[in-house]
């Protein structure tokens, strides 16, 4: 009986994988998450499969660790080469420990790709980030302006004084500003990130510069405390909070009117870009220094002296698709 | 007057030979099992039966295995490690640390070892020493060794390692026989002799089964249980030394959750949480059962939690199968008498 049992299975599974063998011309396109089960990875996943769609001959294994860490990711590695992909495109859990698994899927001719959460140089062939810092510091300073045709008073909301990303991308907010007639940026304060440091500092503002139109918070901690702040100040209307958040966090305060539209890189995108500059690879794409790769419906990604590029301005969440990525991220 | 009803009791007039013994053991479950699986996987996928695949396969157990051959000796004598996994950090901190400051490989490793060997001290001088019960010990020093190593590194990450040193993690000792699965092998020897050839393995045995007759019987049961810990930290410094040489880099959350998947290991191989018996035969196979499973549902791309659930079931299935199969087989027996 048992045996009958185990035969059953066993000729379960082999006829299982001979359907998928008759496959076996599809390219492989492995997208390696930092782990299962996060709706961030998720909906890159649902890019990742458009793009097969529109490639036709692609195959997306979309896999990844229970829990996130590089020990479990190089054994999904490992699965990966033993199972000969054409491409491995990954999240990465650790920048360094991932590399001498990755060199050995590069040794057996696998293509190598980081995309979100960055590899080393030697383990990759290039990486692609959601977006540069150029791009959002002109992207949070242009979501307050839109709804500021007239011009007016602004405040930068950031985390902390020494937060290297913010810092950078106020800097480069700063050196568009001159585009955007009539923007002053009256103040930067800091509320470290801390929900409660970050609603006083608002409050602060709120109090200090009465005609106040917006803030800006290029942090997700920073953009709902703000939100909060103003709702609780009874200034929804008169003041937009706008920066980067998540969609999951600021769905309320769009409904509410506390902010117009923020933004943030959109995961779909970033898969199907992903998927898309694998299969430049695998059909003979070089990744080098200035190099400009295709990727569908986002244009092209042209790589810096790092073999990195930036994929797209941060995508824009208003009342019209926020409930929708909500459930996702 | 109470009258006792008196039942038949089954005695048997001779024992069981001893093949017949061996065939209803725990290792050969384990070896049914285990080809079970390698059957099943040469089946199910193409890329399994492959030399190259399955050494790289190795690696997804070789270093918990080395853990699991000195915990089945703590387990068995019934205490337990639960800070291996933090070991592994601290060791690899201090190793990090020292390749940062410019040492080279020889005294990267004595550090490692050396590393290990401490942690286990501590562990022991605190079970033995203060007789403190080694699951409350050792959860307590699995905080403080990470912790520790959080403390060093933060979110930074030692990555200077001497290109020699790639040799433990990377290296391959002949064809397809990488380091580790010699160093594997190697261990398993050492361990299964130590265990089931030398006084010292029956005196686990011994203080696993009744450590208070143990100790009337003149075996030195808190120095026995002092050098098993060092054991368990020296085996921990080996793992992080390969682990460490394997990823090329330190982080103070490497390995993390180890410490379950190598208790787990070991209970798989048949050694009784409660202590007092086990085999490193059993260990051996149960490491090669969890490495094949990995990799097997690895190639099929089944997700990481169902691979999980499967190892949770198997453990469950294992354990309870011994049991009703004795339930079933005393009941028939009584019914044939």
């Amino acid at each position: 009986m048992k045996i009958l049992k185990t035969l059953l299975v066993t000729a379960a599974i082999s006829t299982a994988l001979m359907a998928n063998m008759a496959h076996a011309e599809n390219k492989k396109i492995a997208l390696v998450v930092k782990a299962l089960g996060i709706g961030f990875f998720e909906a890159a996943n649902k890019g990742a499969q458009e793009a097969a769609k529109e490639l036709g001959d692609v195959e997306i294994i979309y896999t990844g660790p229970t829990t996130t860490t590089a020990e479990g990711q190089i054994e999904v590695i490992n699965a990966l080469i033993a199972q000969k992909v054409d491409a491995i495109a990954v999240s990465a859990n650790d920048t360094d420990a991932l590399v001498p698994a990755l060199k050995k899927a590069q040794d057996r001719g696998i293509k190598v790709i980081s995309w979100d959460s960055g590899v080393a140089k030697d383990g990759r062939a290039l990486h692609l980030n959601p977006s540069s810092s150029p791009l959002i510091g002109n992207m949070i300073i242009k979501l307050a302006a839109d709804n500021l045709p007239e011009g007016g008073d602004v405040a930068v909301l950031s985390a902390t004084a020494t937060s290297t990303n913010q810092n950078v991308w106020i800097e480069e907010m700063t050196k568009v500003l001159p585009n955007y007639k009539g923007i002053n940026v009256v103040a930067t304060v800091y509320g470290d990130d801390l929900a409660d440091k970050s609603y006083r500092e608002t409050q602060g503002l709120i109090q200090k510069y009465p005609n106040l139109k917006a803030i800006i918070a290029p942090t997700s901690v920073g953009i709902v405390a703000a939100a909060q702040a103003v709702t609780d100040a009874g200034k929804i209307g008169q003041i937009n909070v706008t920066g980067l958040g998540l969609p999951s966090e600021m769905a309320a305060h769009v409904k509410s009117g506390a902010s117009k539209s923020f933004a943030i890189w959109n995961p779909i995108d970033l898969g199907y870009s992903a998927a898309m500059l694998s299969y430049d690879l695998i059909n003979g794409a070089e990744a080098k220094p200035g190099a400009e790769l295709k990727m569908g419906r986002m244009g092209t990604l042209k790589l810096d002296d790092n073999n990195e590029g930036a994929m797209a301005d941060p995508f824009i969440y208003d009342a019209s698709n926020v409930e929708e990525f909500a459930k996702i991220f | 007057m109470i009258s006792v009803e008196q039942t038949a009791r089954y005695v048997p007039d001779r024992l069981k030979s001893p093949a017949a013994r061996w065939v209803k053991s725990w290792e050969s479950l384990l070896i049914v099992v285990a080809l079970a699986i390698f059957i099943t996987n040469s089946f199910a996928s193409p890329y399994f039966l492959d030399p190259w695949n399955l050494s790289d396969a190795s690696f997804n157990f070789t270093e918990k295995a080395l853990i699991a051959f000195a915990m089945a000796l703590v387990i068995i004598s019934g205490e337990i490690d639960l800070s291996v996994a933090a070991i592994i950090a601290l060791t690899s901190t201090a190793m990090g640390y020292a390749a940062q400051a410019g040492f080279d490989t020889p005294m990267l490793v004595a550090i490692g070892l050396a590393t290990g060997l401490g942690c286990g001290a501590i562990n022991g001088l605190l079970v033995t020493g203060l007789g403190l019960p080694s699951i409350v010990v050792t959860i307590g020093t699995m905080s403080l060794f990470r912790g520790t190593s959080f403390i060093i590194l933060g979110d930074q990450a030692f990555t200077s390692y001497p290109a020699s040193f790639a040799y433990f993690g990377q290296g391959y000792v002949w064809w397809v026989f990488s380091f580790e699965l010699a160093l594997f092998v190697v261990a398993a020897i050492v361990y299964g002799l130590l265990l089931h050839k030398t006084n010292f393995g029956r005196a686990v045995y011994a203080i696993g089964n009744n450590a208070t007759a143990a100790l009337f019987s003149g075996i030195r049961v808190g120095r026995i249980k002092f050098i098993l810990f060092l054991l368990t930290g020296l085996m921990a410094g080996m793992a992080s030394i390969c682990l460490t040489s394997r990823l090329g880099s330190t982080r103070p959350s490497i390995a993390l959750g180890w410490e379950l998947e190598v208790v787990t290991m070991v209970v798989l191989g048949g050694v009784n949480i409660l202590g007092g018996s086990g085999s490193i035969p059993g260990v051996v196979l149960a490491a090669l059962i969890m490495g094949m499973v990995t990799f097997g549902f690895g190639l099929l791309n089944v997700p990481g939690i169902v691979m999980s659930i499967f190892i949770g079931l198997l453990l469950i299935l294992v354990i309870a199968l011994p049991i009703v199969y004795g339930r079933l087989s005393r009941r028939w027996a009584r019914s044939a008498a």
